[in-house]
């Protein structure tokens, strides 16, 4: 006789079945599972011998599993050194997903790098409910604008900025939300991206009263709550299983929304207020 | 039905405590798990200098349990202070948790962190991987344990909790030495091991420092025996830890000699708020038994040898 084993946390080694470059520092590496994750849960990818990161789902349909990952460090360098056939190890999906409101007529969308990823998921998921969807997605230039083919290829309302005017409006997404907050009524509006990107939109949509969901992105270690590294000051909620997708009320509560992160050991980083 | 509890001079609402390196990262994570049931919170060890820990994967779980080699990540004494502050309302007790390399640089630790407002010190001994620090570095010896605690005890006055690992053996003897040097209480026991996870798709360990220390359901029975042997060879309090999961585990504890029982593992397994399950479930162990407060299970093992 079999008798269960208790579920238990380990990561699932995948061969790479595709790399598609999205622009000069961005590539998605695709898997051919499907977790069946929501937009705004996230992964955890193991290279052996070299770290262990968590990643946010980009694609996570028709059998496929991708994920869009910039070269910032040690461990994406590493990655990026790895081809078609090669074993990574990924657990999850972990933590809180953005969740559509019954009811929602038109909703606003506002990404920033890759942030734009699991709203790109939300935006379909709303568009085959019947959902008017403006989404803003933003960055510093032209090359650095993430998903536009995928973007494009949907029923939305696309509004562009870059902070150079290379592509779309010159001038910050978080200005084209504010007008868009402004000039159309929303239901719901999420947010992902640079932290005070995230607070300027959380604000505009608080000051409009309009509920906000917003993605709040810190260390983590384990993934399901055991470290600590992720907790915010405020509550102590852990964004890695209370987070990361969380109210914009409830942000505007948690004192370091906006102001700090904890690194690795628990020291404080400040955001650099541009 | 009252399950509160004395650890010496410590008075807890309840008797399950947050056990050290597990969230305790904050003063924010202490007031989350306070909200949850805790009796009494142990803060993830500080150091003298910052530590960024090993690399990731630094814990994995499995049937057993969990496997975990973090490695002291710390943001360092100085640092620490400003964040533990104001600790007289997050909802109960703070212990403070200190590591060194040596008994000079515990009685440092002492010196420069404890003057702010925990309720007591629990100094740990017994890290199975991290190198300078713990078993690696040879602090499990009753010789070790006594001289530490001597360094400490010259430094605070609060109470002060050795916590020794179940490698160190026997067991009782290293109690003993620390209760010889002036501990007011022992913890027992950190995580066993160290053990190894293998990834068998590539062949390699999954942790990056290839072992660590296992806890949960698997050390729980070896966690058992070492406080039952703790308490045959000293009087002070004892803290059981090592898998204690529900309410019968930390019943179990109490009757083998522990006062209180710390608990982290079992945060994944049942919760943020496995406190305030745990102690239910004690009270419907007490009503069923007839029992009115801790006391009269406490100890029970021994007391039915004579």
């Amino acid at each position: 006789m079999e008798r269960p084993l208790h579920p238990f946390e380990q990561p699932r080694m995948l061969p790479i079945a595709d790399i598609v470059q999205e622009t000069e520092n961005v590539r998605t590496f695709f898997f051919a599972v499907e977790l069946h994750s929501k937009p705004g849960q996230f992964v955890i990818m193991w290279i052996p011998r070299v770290d262990e990161k968590p990643f946010s789902i980009a694609y996570d349909e028709d059998g496929k599993l991708g994920l869009s990952i910039a070269k910032v460090g040690r461990f994406t360098e590493k990655l990026f050194e790895y081809k078609k056939g090669d074993l990574v190890g990924i657990r999850g999906p972990y933590g809180s997903p953005f969740t559509l409101q019954e009811g929602s007529k038109r909703i606003l969308l506002v990404g920033g790098g890759y942030g734009v990823a699991p709203l790109a998921t939300l935006a379909s998921q709303a568009l085959a409910r019947g959902i008017t969807v403006d989404f803003c997605n933003g960055a510093r230039t032209k090359t650095q604008l993430l998903f536009m083919k995928r973007l494009k290829a949907m029923k939305i309302h696309l509004h562009i900025a870059t902070d150079d005017g290379s592509e779309g409006r010159k001038g910050f997404v978080t200005d084209v939300a504010a007008e868009l907050l402004a000039k159309n009524s929303y239901d719901v509006v999420y947010t992902c991206g640079p932290e005070l990107m995230e607070q300027k939109v959380v604000n505009a949509a608080s000051e409009k009263n309009v509920p906000c969901q917003v993605s709040i992105e810190r260390y983590m270690k384990c993934g399901f709550g055991i470290c600590g590294a992720c907790c915010l000051d405020g509550s102590g909620k852990r964004m890695c299983l209370e987070g990361p997708v969380v109210s914009g009320e409830f942000a505007r509560t948690q004192s370091e929304f906006g102001k700090f992160h904890r690194i690795a050991s628990g020291h404080k980083i400040f955001f650099d207020a541009r | 039905m009252d399950i509160s509890t004395r650890i010496g001079s410590l008075k807890l609402e309840n008797p399950t405590i947050l056990a050290s390196g597990i969230l305790g990262v904050s003063r924010a994570s202490l007031m989350h798990v306070f909200s949850n049931g805790a009796g009494a919170c142990v803060i993830k060890s500080i150091s003298l200098k910052e530590r960024v820990g090993h690399h990731a994967p630094n814990m994995i779980t499995y049937e057993g349990g969990m496997l975990n080699a973090v490695g002291y990540s710390n943001p360092g004494v100085d640092e620490a202070r400003e964040e533990f502050k104001e600790l007289n309302n997050v909802g109960g007790p703070v212990l403070a948790s200190i590591i060194g390399q040596n008994a000079e640089e515990f009685g440092q630790m002492a010196e420069k962190l404890l003057p702010g407002e925990f309720s007591a010190v629990e100094a740990v001994l017994s890290c199975p991987h991290t190198p300078g620090y713990g078993t690696m570095a040879g602090q499990g010896t009753p010789k070790s344990t006594e001289e530490i605690t001597k360094a400490i005890r010259s430094k605070t006055q609060l109470p002060l909790f050795i916590k020794i690992s179940p490698d160190s053996q026997p067991i009782g003897e290293v109690a003993k030495a620390a209760e010889a040097a002036g501990a007011d209480g022992i913890v027992a026991v950190n995580t066993m091991g160290p053990g190894m996870i293998v990834d068998i798709q590539t062949g390699q360990p999954i942790l990056h420092f290839k072992v660590g220390g296992v806890s949960g359901v698997a050390l729980r029975p070896i966690a058992v025996r070492c406080i039952y042997d703790i308490r045959k060879a000293v009087k002070i309090p004892i803290i059981g830890v090592g898998g204690v999961t529900t309410g019968r585990d930390a019943v179990e504890m109490m009757m083998v000699g522990a006062t209180a029982v710390e608990i982290g593992t079992a945060i994944y397994s049942r919760g943020i708020d496995v406190f305030a399950k745990v102690s239910d479930e004690i009270r419907a162990f007490m009503q069923e038994k007839g029992y009115k407060k801790l006391e009269d299970f406490v100890s029970l093992t021994h007391k039915l040898e004579g």
